[in-house]
């Protein structure tokens, strides 16, 4: 689960990691209360959404800069009116961009230096891992595929947890000394416990920033929760902002499935994740283009059926649907069953092929092709792939 | 004749008296699995029937290991209790713990994985649909079935399988038995970023099988686990070798940050392990469809017979 900048940084400051004062106004008649919080020198206003590369955006009525520096509260006032409402386009949002609905206002720092830091899970290690770098405030990929030499790593133990002496090796790294690296310690102290207490998945600062005054700050701020944890954590669960979340997954979580949108024409609906992935791949290898990603989990009761069928109707590119379900320990037949009544449920029209495998698999057939339904039968993956390939196009 | 598990393998049972292990435990009793115990807290003494079978139900592991001389757990309780499951199974010493439960939240299975570092037992999964040694009797039966995986597709045979995803491992097993092709032992290692088995790990067991002929390696994509284990292969191994990478179609991921992509390097994409699969001598299935002829493929060219 994800957070917005301004959630983060409240985290941040309830785990003693210094940011620099904001304010957030989810509308514009906040904006200028919102204003009037922070002291009366240069602000910068930033867009508030779930992806990165908000400065480099640019909102689809032409606006540039999702995040902008404003001289006085009189250019933030303007800036913030620009970019509310209005939908950002980013690297990481897709062409369709996300529309901005809450912005935050901060005081503008004095940089002396910006730096990279960020917190994660070290999958070669099994072990959560601080990654640093001296060179903040840019695409970080670009930093460590040029100049590798300049990103750090330290690997923690769970058994004892973060300790001084890689915390001083770090800082030594990145050149810190006096009050830099004193306050930089703390900070990374307090960030890898906000880390480890939350059930983070990952924190990035980037950048982290020293002033000429000896501070160091988060300026910016990623955050990201494992979801298996959020059981234990309500007050994070409270963060969630459904406005960042595709509706139609939203809809397909409340029936335990997992859905993914993706730009192409063909739906698939599938048990299991590896299968469906692979499920989508091999309708590109035979020249489709899929149209989402959907693991029915290991059930695909007739209820999650309809509620599947739904969802993939509710995307307009959708021009057929291919479902592969291998019923190892599910019974084909009941399957077959759930798949007819929804497909009389919700009336549907377009092209479908079928491919059941597993338990019973012959019942099942018997009853797909028995069903008076308009539907194709495949035999295995390649099959129906080819098959409704061909359908749609 | 297999890896980690033999028809004559001894398993008890973390969570027999819940509704999901407690269809499985039924299932694997059909499937002649030796399940000697069920471990429950509270509920020691009790017992589960199925059909003429009477399982003991203990309050601890260790009390079942010391009743019934189980060397086996298998762990499908929920999420909040796996981890303390898991490591109660490696405290009581056994050589396996499998753990089929999804959702365990990864700081556990960080926690976890730290304490059983040194220890003898070995972890499967967990979020992982366990493993099968098929056995002689019709449709497989009369082998070890640890987990969800259904049984009668397996046949018993000479080609092991080991992928991180459940379904895939089961289009895979079946095609190699729809092709009168047997299997060792099939092993779903887990979809989790921290488990305790990887694909490199299984690889050398089978590559140790003499009883193990072919090989066939499914990944995905994300982490470098397959990589790692392709390289090992290139440089110990002599046996056929077929490969499937899935997700070369997932979108780059929605993801916020970009750390991942730093920790991550470079090898992480289906492209990219593909490429490494064909540098190591690995025969790529072409699509999921394909795995058991690529497997063919390789065993040809190498002059193995696998069934």
């Amino acid at each position: 689960m994800n957070i917005h900048e301004y959630q983060a940084k409240a985290l941040f400051e309830k785990f003693g990691v210094p940011v620099p004062k904001g304010v957030a106004a989810k509308s514009p008649a906040e904006f200028a209360s919102a204003l009037a919080q922070l002291p009366d020198a240069p602000v910068v206003v930033k867009s508030q959404i779930h992806a990165g590369g908000r400065g480099k955006g640019t909102f689809t009525d032409g606006f540039k800069g999702g995040v902008k520096f404003a001289k006085t509260k009189t250019d933030a006032l303007d800036y913030a009116n620009k970019m509310f409402g209005n939908t950002l386009v980013t690297i990481q949002t897709g062409p369709a961009g996300r529309k901005v609905q809450t912005i935050y206002f901060t005081h503008a720092s004095d940089i002396k230096k910006e730096y990279y830091l960020a917190i994660l899970l070290d999958r070669v290690t099994s072990r959560p891992v601080i990654v640093a770098s001296t060179e903040g405030g840019v695409e970080i990929e670009k930093v460590a595929h040029d100049t590798p030499e300049k990103i750090f790593k330290i690997v923690i133990d769970p058994a004892y947890g973060i300790a001084d002496f890689q915390v001083r090796e770090l800082i030594a790294k990145l050149g810190l000394a006096g009050s830099e690296a004193k306050n930089a310690a703390k900070l990374i102290r307090n960030l890898y416990t906000c880390f480890w207490e939350t059930d983070a998945a990952m924190i990035e600062v980037n950048p982290l920033i020293t002033t000429p005054t000896g501070d160091v700050l988060a300026l910016d701020a990623k955050v990201s929760f494992d979801s298996n944890a959020l059981y234990r954590h309500p007050e994070i669960v409270a963060l969630r902002d459904l406005n960042e979340e595709d509706p139609k997954e939203i809809e397909a979580s409340k029936f335990s499935l997992s859905y993914i949108a993706l730009d192409g024409n063909i739906a698939c609906l599938v048990n299991g994740a590896g299968l469906a992935m692979s499920t989508m791949d091999i309708i590109k290898h035979y020249g489709g283009t899929p149209a989402n990603f959907l693991d029915v989990g290991g059930g695909a009761s007739k209820d999650q059926v309809i509620a599947a069928f739904k969802i993939i109707l509710g995307d307009p590119n959708v021009k057929g649907i291919l479902v592969n379900i291998f019923g190892g320990i599910m019974d084909c037949n009941v399957i077959a069953t759930g798949i007819v009544e929804a497909v009389k449920e919700v009336g549907l029209k377009l092209p479908l092929v079928v491919r059941l495998e597993g338990n019973n698999v012959a019942a099942g057939k018997a009853t797909l092709a028995n069903s008076g339904l308009a539907l194709v039968s495949g035999d295995t993956m390649a099959d129906a792939a080819q098959k409704i390939v061909k359908l749609v196009a | 004749m297999s890896i980690l598990i033999t028809p004559q393998t001894k398993i008890l049972v973390q969570g027999i008296t819940g509704d999901f292990g407690g269809r499985h435990a039924k299932l694997s009793l059909d499937y002649g699995t030796q399940l000697v115990a069920g471990v429950t807290p509270g509920k020691g003494g009790l017992f589960f029937e199925h059909g003429t079978h009477k399982v003991p139900i203990f309050n601890s592991v260790a009390e079942a290991v010391a009743a019934t001389g189980a060397t086996v757990a298998v762990v499908y309780v929920p999420p909040p209790f796996a981890g303390d499951a898991i490591l109660e199974g490696v405290d009581a010493g056994l050589d396996l713990v499998v753990a089929i439960t999804e959702g365990i939240p990864i700081k556990d299975m960080i926690r976890v994985k730290r304490a059983i570092t040194g220890k003898k037992t070995r972890l499967i999964g967990p979020n992982c649909p366990g493993l099968v040694t098929p056995g002689t009797g019709k449709d497989s039966f009369g082998g070890c079935r640890i987990g969800i995986a259904p049984g009668y597709i397996h046949k018993k045979g000479h080609v092991g399988v080991v992928s991180r995803s459940g379904t895939l491992t089961y289009e895979a097993v079946f095609q190699l038995t729809s092709k009168g092709i047997g299997q060792s032992t099939a092993v779903g290692i887990g979809g989790d970023p921290v488990n305790g088995t990887s694909h490199l790990d299984v690889i050398k067991l089978f590559n140790e099988d003499p009883d193990t002929h072919g090989i066939i390696l499914i990944g995905e994509i994300g982490g470098n686990a397959e990589v790692e284990a392709a390289r090992w292969i290139k440089a110990h191994s002599k046996k056929p070798v077929a490969g499937f990478i899935a997700g070369a179609t997932a979108p780059a991921g929605r993801r916020m940050g970009h750390a991942g992509a730093i920790v991550g390097g470079h090898e992480d994409t289906a492209e990219a392990k593909i490429a490494v699969f064909k540098e190591c001598g690995i025969e790529v299935a072409v699509t999921p469809s394909d795995m058991a002829d690529a497997l063919l493929r390789s065993a040809k060219a190498k002059g193995v017979t696998l069934s």
